[in-house]
């Protein structure tokens, strides 16, 4: 298993925004079906190296690569844009804040993009978008605006729009954090689903029983540097190193409060 | 008050009304057409494309309207540009309602959420369809009553076509003044039938945006 080909290989991506260098040669490999949650203080750079895999947020250095495609290519304007489109397709992203489209309906949000780029047929796009929504278990509201839900819903809902494209891998980013406690688990047990139909996924999150549960391997990021990686029942229970146990304490102390 | 005298010159100005709406409608499309020119040239990716808007946003409006409308009505012909009153009300106001509402329509393109550009890219979408169907339609739910307040303005400045002698309300009016010496008269008609159109007009506005928000 480890010595397969990485499915997603980030090798020493490096990031400035200006003179605030924000990633210090990351190194990252994920397998095919495995997941990956990284944790770490606010401002560590968890977003941006996420945000760098489908280039949202083009790396200064390194390169990040999915299979044996590079994602951060430099190219012309309008050969970059074709590319980067089609490599997006292959990777979903939900974000903390939802981001569905507020004049769409939820069935629109799902369909809209299988629409222009796979050129389904409205009919097809319906029974696409009902797969989809029944699978996050949201097919009752799929004649909603996305006004009409609470923020799990939403989340939800995101989460069938993004794997409407039928992607390779789901990045996830802090996905229940702005969600009210009571509205957490239903985000976590569609995520679990997912997780065991072998989605290759990588998970931004504060909620370390969530990690602990779901995940095959942990970072553990502080000022732009991965400073510990491992599978969770080491990285929680048994961390090597001073930072990680400190942010482990604290983050416990916090959520006990 | 000479009620008499209103009444007998009362369809005249109905006439000039007439000419002033026309005008208006005419200002309006070019403006919005200049406006959407304008506001996709600030918003290019291409720095020159960028400049020409923010030029030309900003020479319009660093100057009097009635000064553009002079350059091209009395200026025209010296640089070969003929164009007859009406034209030149009509190209003169559109260029100048076309400034302010790029400003409009930029101004609701960029309050659309960055995390929506996002959400549209990150399933695969281009800028174009980004643009399209995700950052558009909400821009123009935004736009619907700022729009409304360039059009109101763009009704009021069709007085200043008077000055290159276009025969429309104003105009009328000035000129009943002549041979009536009865300018309280005739400016109040000019004054209720701009009231009418502008009313006319913010009620359709209001129509199209309360429409704009049920959808
Ligand atoms: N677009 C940006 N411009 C400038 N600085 C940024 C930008 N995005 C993030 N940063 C900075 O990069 C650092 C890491 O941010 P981020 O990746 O969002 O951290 P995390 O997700 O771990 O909280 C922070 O110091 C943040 O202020
Ligand atoms: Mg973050």
């Amino acid at each position: 298993m480890t010595d397969q080909k990485p499915f997603i290989d980030i090798r020493h991506a490096q990031k400035s925004f200006g003179t605030l260098e924000v990633l210090k040669d990351i190194n990252l490999q994920v397998q095919k079906g495995q997941i990956v949650a990284i944790i770490g203080p606010s401002g560590s750079g968890k977003s941006t190296l996420l945000r760098a895999i489908n280039d949202l947020d083009p790396l200064t250095g390194g390169e990040v690569w999915l299979e044996d495609k590079r994602i951060n290519k430099t190219l012309p304007h309008s050969q970059y844009e074709k590319h980067i489109n089609l490599v997006r397709q292959e990777i979903g992203m939900v974000f903390q804040h939802f981001n569905l489209f507020p004049h769409l309906k939820v069935r629109e949000n799902v369909t809209l993009a299988p629409k222009m780029l796979k050129g389904l047929s409205g009919t097809e796009a319906n029974k696409l978008a009902e797969e989809q929504l029944e699978k996050v278990g949201m097919l009752e509201r799929i004649d909603y605006y996305p006004s009409q839900l609470s923020g799990g819903q939403k989340q939800r809902v995101a989460i069938a729009r993004a794997l409407a494209m039928n992607p390779k891998v789901m990045l996830f980013d802090e996905a229940t954090s702005a969600l009210d406690p009571e509205l957490v688990e239903e985000v976590n047990l569609v995520m679990k689903k997912l997780a065991q139909e072998h989605m290759t996924m990588i998970i931004v999150t504060h909620e370390m029983s969530f990690a602990e549960a779901v995940c095959d391997k942990v970072l553990f990021m502080d000022q732009g540097v991965v400073v510990e990686e491992g599978p969770p029942e080491v990285i929680f229970r048994n961390p090597k190193n001073d930072r990680t146990k400190e942010f482990l304490r604290k983050h416990l102390a916090g959520q006990n409060a | 008050m000479d009620f008499d005298l209103m009444q007998r010159v009362f369809p005249f100005f109905l006439e000039a009304a007439w000419i002033t709406i026309i005008l208006s409608v005419l200002t309006a499309i070019l403006g919005l057409t200049c406006g959407i020119l304008g506001a996709a040239a600030r918003l290019s990716r291409f720095a020159l494309l960028r400049f020409v808007g923010a030029a030309y946003v900003s020479v319009i409006r660093g100057t009097p309207a009635l000064i553009q409308l002079f350059i091209l009505y009395f200026g025209g012909p010296q640089i070969g540009i003929q164009l007859d009153a009406f034209e030149a009300g009509v190209i003169g106001l559109g260029l100048n309602a076309g400034a302010y509402m790029t400003e409009t329509i930029r101004g609701a393109i960029i309050t659309i959420d960055k995390g929506q550009i996002e959400a549209a890219r990150t399933v695969g979408l281009s800028r174009l369809q980004t643009m399209r169907y995700v950052v558009l339609p909400q821009a123009m739910r935004l736009m619907i009553r700022p729009l409304g307040v360039n059009i109101n303005a763009l009704i009021k400045a069709t007085a200043l076509v008077a000055a290159i002698s276009v025969v429309e309300l104003t105009y009328t009016a000035q000129r009943y003044i002549g041979s009536t010496y009865k300018p309280f008269e005739m400016f109040l008609i000019a004054g209720i039938l701009y009231m009418i159109i502008i009313y006319v007009t913010g009620q359709a506005v209001a129509w199209l945006d309360r429409k704009a928000r049920i959808n």
